[in-house]
């Protein structure tokens, strides 16, 4: 117990160096580079599905064995990609659905659009 | 900043608030100084981690906050049976709503089933403690210290006045400038952080410390409870973290995510708000139907019926709670394909409640009640919660809900859901458990005068409210027109009754404490689940030998067999984790920083963060691996608690 507490964490501290390097680096394209605004963008969904691998394949438990009552960490990742795809699907689909789109540039104005309609009455 | 800008100025009741804080503290200090007891403060409490102590001290402050919001309560109620007396001005009374809302949600019913989780869950399932018990602590003091926070708004700073819900952009810098939604802010994440940790602190307890034997579909039914809670924790409160900290960002750093100016979106808000909202409000009635099944089925002297249906309905109700959040702005206009969707999904909730409802009542059905006070709460229940429900139902349909919103028939309709369900429980809980916890039960005669003065002042002040509601009272208005007098009038007398019956409570606490006979054994009711297996007052490590634990009821199965938890031959010395002062230390550096950024003093907020990564640091090369207890010192514990 002692000896395993004690050894020193490698992995960890790869895994934390590694992905505050990529923090920086996304931070430096959007606010620091010169790219082009489509590079710019998909560099960081690039650098992002690293971050993913890293934060899952050495903190998050991704490689332990099964345990009793299935394996829990995929469980909740599981629920975790659920929940994700509701937050973003529901709220487009309450922000969005059914609003006029006249104009196209964001969803924004909707909401004003909204408002005179209804003062218009 | 000038001292009367940090202070607030100008109300007398305000006055009267603070004078009261000095004397209470004053005489906390005295005390704790004269009878010197500051030293007996901090090694048993403050610095403790043991999941009872912890769980104690959720319960005592939860009363406390039960306390405070009550007192908004009246407030609220006085000013509207009297409008014309200016007790409470349009200001004062915004505020007043707003702390009530926010501090019987956050922190009153949380931190009471978190409290009796605390207690029970470990016992329940034949743990020694949490699976991390040093981030129990922490959790506990991440809730305190949020809730002081929040509520010291009052005297310092000045309160939030934009409601429990704080839409934007009334929330925001623009309509609302100063400290007071900071608070609001602030306090919400401290505590939060605190909740998200027990979420997992007690999941992973449940998931991987069980008795050996006890498979998931034989734990007991508040247990299960809890499971389900826990899940609904984890992935609900991370959306309010995250909804905070953009409000927060917007209006200490100046964004603009729920502006109505520079391209934001308020209503962003709302959304975000009611997809950790309506989880939430599960996560506060589900342990509540966990300590009703406990109690019927001990009262009842019956196995709960349909056990495997109580847990499937509470796994469905989970997951439905998740995809009905749009139900509490039907009026944004979203449309009527969308509110049609979220309105069905509401009904659908009822379904797994129904099942719910319907088993409690077969496990009374033809069965020898004794009527004991908390069965007295559990009894009470049942009829006043399908009174909230139904009318829960009505306002799920979409159409009739233009008419319901925002008026006074929504406020009987949540009150008598978040009442009648978790605020019974509460009562029913604490007074089931309190000889596991205290040694001794509450007084039955004052418990029943508290029961009946509460359950009748509570049906007198909310049944109204759906008639004047219906008549057309909106909520949150501090004056009202002639036409809803009568019915005010009524509410507020029930009120009052409520709060002889809290004060009747708290009483019988201390008449209890001075007169209650002390309990012998461990088992005050004679229990059906683990918890009762332990002597009275439970050991620090709560199990001498665990038990095997393979039948649902683990301990009824024992007494048949006449099994106990302390079993001489198989006795082993037993590792505890060691008190620590780190998690008080910790919590009161982030408050700390809370503080600063909610006056938006950014470098003493940075210098704040840095103390609290320190304590992390501190905290990552502490290798205090726990002591054991020694076979000798268990068998001399035992012996004197079973009076061997």
């Amino acid at each position: 117990m002692a000896e395993h507490s004690k050894r020193f964490p490698v992995q960890h501290i790869i895994g934390f160096v590694l992905s505050i390097v990529l923090t920086v680096l996304a931070a430096w394209a959007a606010l620091g580079s010169d790219l082009p605004v489509k590079w710019i963008i998909a560099g960081i969904m690039t650098l992002a599905v690293i971050q993913v691998g890293i934060q899952l394949f050495m903190f998050m438990h991704m490689t332990e064995r099964e345990s009793g009552g299935g394996h829990v960490p995929w469980n909740m990742m599981f629920h975790g990609f659920v929940l994700a795809a509701i937050i973003v699907a529901g709220s487009l689909f309450t922000m969005s659905f059914g609003f006029t789109h006249d104009h196209d540039d964001g969803g924004n104005h909707q909401q004003e659009e909204q408002q005179e309609e209804h003062s218009g009455h | 900043m000038k001292l009367d800008e940090f202070f607030v100025t100008g109300e007398p009741l305000v006055y009267g608030g603070m004078v009261s804080i000095v004397l209470v503290t004053s005489a906390v200090i005295f005390l704790l100084t004269y009878f010197k007891r500051w030293g007996w403060l901090w090694r048993e409490w403050l610095t403790t981690v043991d999941h009872k102590k912890i769980g104690i001290m959720y319960i005592l402050s939860a009363l406390a906050m039960l306390f405070r919001g009550g007192m908004d309560a009246m407030m609220m109620r006085i000013q509207l049976a009297f409008p014309n007396m200016n007790f409470l001005n349009a200001q004062h009374y915004d505020e007043i709503f707003t702390t009530h809302g926010t501090i019987m949600i956050i922190f009153m019913a949380m931190p009471f089933l978190i409290g009796l989780m605390n207690i029970i869950v470990p016992l329940q399932i034949g743990a020694r403690d949490f699976a991390f018990p040093f981030v129990n602590a922490l959790s506990f003091w991440s809730f305190f210290f949020g809730a002081m926070l929040f509520n010291i708004s009052f005297v310092i700073g000045g309160s939030p006045d934009a409601g429990w819900t704080s839409y934007t952009p009334l929330s925001g810098a623009a309509m609302s400038p100063g400290p007071g939604q900071n608070f609001y802010l602030m306090g919400l994440q401290l505590s939060g952080i605190g909740t998200l940790a027990t979420g997992i602190n007690l999941m992973v307890t449940i998931l991987k410390m069980r008795a050996p034997g006890m498979k998931l579909f034989k734990m007991p039914i508040f247990t299960w409870s809890t499971l389900v809670t826990c899940f609904i924790i984890i992935f609900a409160f991370p959306i309010l973290t995250v909804a905070l900290a953009l409000l927060t960002i917007d209006r200490i750093f100046g964004a603009q995510f729920f502006t109505v100016t520079g391209e934001g979106m308020p209503m962003m808000w709302a959304n975000l708000f009611w997809m950790w909202g309506h989880p939430e409000v599960y996560i506060v009635i589900l342990p509540a139907f966990g300590i009703f099944s406990e109690v019927i089925a001990t009262f009842a002297r019956k196995r709960l019926f349909g056990y495997h249906a109580m847990v499937w309905s509470m796994i469905l109700i989970a997951g439905l709670s998740f995809l009905v959040w749009v139900h509490h702005f039907f009026t944004m206009g979203a449309g009527a394909f969308v509110n049609s969707v979220f309105s069905v999904s509401t009904m659908l909730i009822a379904v797994p409640t129904g099942v719910k409802i319907f088993n409690w009542l077969a496990t009374l059905y033809k069965s020898k009640i004794e009527f004991t006070t908390p069965m007295m709460w559990s009894l009470a229940f049942i009829p006043s919660f399908v009174l909230g429900g139904v009318t829960g139902v009505m306002l799920g349909m979409a159409a009739a809900d233009y008419q319901f919103h925002n008026s006074y028939f929504l406020i009987a309709h949540f009150h008598y859901v978040l009442i009648a369900g978790t605020v019974f429980a509460c009562f029913a809980g604490l007074e089931y458990w309190y000889p596991k916890m205290f040694g001794h039960k509450l007084n039955e005669r004052f418990g029943k005068l508290a029961f009946w003065f509460f359950v009748i002042g509570f049906h007198v002040t909310f049944f109204p409210q759906y008639f004047v509601g219906l008549d057309g009272m909106p909520r949150r208005v501090f004056y009202i027109i002639p036409e809803w007098m009568p019915l005010n009038v009524i509410s507020t007398v029930g009120a009052f009754g409520m709060g002889i019956g809290f004060a009747i409570f708290v009483f019988n606490i201390y008449y209890s404490y001075r007169n209650s006979e002390r309990e012998k054994t461990g088992d005050s009711w004679d229990g059906r689940t683990l918890e009762w297996a332990t002597p009275t007052p439970v050991p620090f490590y709560n199990f001498a030998t665990v038990p095997h634990a393979d039948k649902y009821d683990a301990f009824l199965a024992m007494k048949k067999k006449g099994e106990t938890t302390f079993d001489e031959e198989k006795l082993k010395p037993i590792h505890m984790p060691s008190n620590t002062g780190q998690p008080i230390i910790m919590m009161a550096i982030a408050a700390f920083a809370s503080f600063a950024l909610i006056f938006e003093w950014i470098t003493l907020a940075v210098i704040g963060l840095v103390g609290v990564l320190i304590m992390m640091g501190i905290r990552s090369f502490d290798y205090d691996e726990g002591y054991h207890v020694e076979v000798d010192e268990i068998k001399r514990i035992e012996r004197e608690a079973r009076g061997l």
